[in-house]
């Protein structure tokens, strides 16, 4: 066993002197496999916190959204549907929201204006999202002044900012009272924008939806769990995109990573022919090689990962931001809750390093069948 | 100790460039002895030399160890064979560049996994022997071609061979040069060591300490 084991020890010294040896060819390989491995593992570190970080925030949304629709689309709420629905079994509140949007042209983005359910507000007080603060330049206690639907100005004192915690869904959030937000887009007392509902039981959500299709006909019912589907999706489907997009960068990869392993230099097969003659085994050298593979896939993979682990958790994934979050003018910044999920991992590791080990063997077992005597030659 | 029994080796057999470079040769080596395989280039020294040290199997023919058929074993058994019983030097010397000349000279005991520190203390006695000490921390590559030699014999010696194979040792040398590896070589023999050279080189051939001559023309010996 001892010898078993200082045999590995004596080859992998000796690899690694080899990969000394070949310090440019090697760094180079080393620098293309920790580029890709740095791009697929940012991506999918990435995609995986806003899905997560989308879910945790989405938790502590109501179970059920009721909008109604009017000839399939979207219109005001009446507040009297409250009444119409009435007590329903498991239903344990209900309550009318008023939310919109609005284009502010003096930076070009859209704002989404919202009545605080927990919070009260004056007149001419308004909370911002900590995206709104910065592309204004503003901070509590300054104005804003917004130009409403009937042309009216009205002024706002900024008297709180958001937390930056959730800030993927409330960058572009601004809070305002019920009746400021009534005023300012013309919507009569008695409208919301949607009615929602809570359900404690989440057994019980189906059937309380399907309870509210049929009191309510002009109505949609909208789950959170259709809400957490779509935005699963959403993120898939991006993701899907970008993996296509460096699709053809891992091609690229395995066809220099076989260039590499394939073209073994005149003095690298010199090298192996040596080796040979003076008593290593075939299998000594395809060991050899395979630890010299495996020294620089797992040092890539390694490097690779933890160079994307600093990119998307303190760097703001800065390379992708604009596809994956989304193409909205006002960007969150995001600041996901480092988090590393082992299948991910295992799954980015066996696409990455697994692709390279099969494109490197073929050819170093040629080489190292080599017959011994060809030195003499 | 190593006997040749009408051995044949043909390269490219069955395809129209198929060359014997060997055709038939019996032989007998004796242990402790130098020997000299002599002959003009394409003589087949060469050949036959890497069949003795199990570098290849010929074609026909059997090669025996000790009474023990090497001819036939399969590549794992001919490469241990090779490791504990041959010691090679080669025409080129071909030590590996890039490492330290103590690194080269231990580089045949790797596959058998001994303790470091014996295995390089005995690297080092042994490039003591060859005055070669101060050269153990060098490149290979910044060896002269008298150094790179000793280097080379270190090697073959460090598994402790019984036979030591040294294919054109000289041919890279000059007058002198030649002439000190000639006395190695029966410093060795008087150590126990068994010899088999090839040369066309009458410094080695004609070197006092030689035990057989034996000599080869087209993959015959010339006697026969």
């Amino acid at each position: 066993m001892k010898k078993l084991i200082l045999r590995q020890k004596y080859l992998i010294d000796f690899t690694l002197s080899s990969l000394k040896r070949r310090l440019a060819k090697n760094l180079g390989l080393l620098l293309v496999y920790t580029l890709i491995v740095f791009l697929l593992a940012s991506v999918m570190l990435f995609t995986h916190s806003l899905r997560r970080e989308a879910g945790i925030i989405l938790e502590s949304s109501p179970e059920i959204i009721l909008q109604r629709l009017v000839a399939g689309r979207h219109d005001l709420m009446p507040a009297e549907y409250l009444d119409r629905i009435g007590r329903i079994r498991g239903v344990t509140r209900k309550a009318g929201r008023l939310w919109g949007y609005f284009y502010d042209p003096a930076v070009q983005a859209n704002y989404t204006l919202m009545v605080p359910r927990d919070r009260d507000l004056g007149q001419q007080e308004v909370v911002i999202g900590a995206g709104i603060a910065r592309t204004r330049g503003v901070d509590v206690g300054d104005f804003l002044t917004f130009r409403s639907s009937d042309g009216r100005a009205f002024s706002f004192r900024v008297v709180d900012i958001l937390e930056a915690d959730a800030e993927l869904v409330n960058a572009d959030l601004l809070l305002v009272s019920e009746g400021t937000y009534r005023d300012f887009f013309g919507i009569p007392a008695d409208r919301f924008t949607d009615i929602v509902l809570q359900v404690r039981n989440p057994s019980e959500v189906r059937k309380v939806a399907e309870k509210l299709t049929v009191l309510l006909p002009d109505a949609r019912p909208i789950l959170r769990e259709e809400i957490l589907r779509t935005y699963d999706s959403i993120f898939s489907w991006r993701q899907g995109i970008v993996f296509v997009l460096l699709g053809g960068s891992i091609l690229a990869f395995v066809i220099f990573a076989w260039d590499k392993a394939s073209g073994l230099s005149a003095e690298e097969k010199r090298e192996i022919g040596i080796l040979k003659a003076i008593g290593w085994e075939t299998s000594d050298v395809i060991r050899m090689k395979f630890w010299e593979g495996s020294i620089v896939s797992l040092t890539a993979f390694l490097l690779g990962f933890i160079l994307a682990y600093l990119h998307v958790f303190y760097g703001q994934a800065a390379l992708f931001e604009p596809v994956l979050k989304g193409w909205a003018v006002i960007y969150p910044s995001f600041n996901p809750t480092p988090f590393v999920d082992g299948l991910q991992v295992a799954t980015l590791f066996f696409f990455t390093v697994f692709p390279y080990t099969v494109a490197t063997i073929i050819p170093i077992w040629q080489a190292s069948i080599t017959d011994p005597d060809a030195v003499m030659r | 100790m190593i006997e040749l029994d009408d051995v044949k080796k043909a390269f490219n057999q069955g395809r129209p460039n198929e060359f014997w470079a060997i055709r038939g040769v019996s032989l007998r080596v004796d242990a402790n002895r130098i020997t000299v395989l002599k002959g003009p280039s394409g003589s087949g020294k060469t050949t036959l030399l890497s069949m003795i040290g199990c570098l290849s199997r010929p074609t026909s023919g059997r090669i025996l160890l000790r009474s023990r058929i090497l001819s036939g074993l399969p590549e794992r058994f001919l490469t241990e064979i090779r490791r504990k019983t041959f010691g090679f030097i080669f025409q080129q010397f071909n030590l590996v560049k890039g490492l330290t000349v103590l690194e080269n000279v231990m580089l045949p005991a790797y596959p058998l996994g001994l303790d470091h520190q014996p295995l390089k203390e005995a690297a080092l006695k042994l490039l003591g022997q060859f005055n070669m000490e101060s050269k153990a921390d060098s490149k290979v590559e910044w060896l002269s071609g008298g150094e790179a030699q000793r280097t080379a014999i270190c090697r073959a010696l460090i598994n402790d061979p019984e036979i030591l194979i040294a294919d054109e040792p000289t041919a890279n040398l000059d007058t002198r040069l030649s002439r000190e590896f000639m006395a190695i070589i029966r410093d060795l023999k008087q150590q126990g060591k068994t010899v088999i050279v090839t040369s066309h080189d009458p410094v080695v051939f004609e070197y006092a300490g030689i035990d057989t001559v034996v000599e080869m023309r087209d993959g015959n010996l010339a006697e026969a």
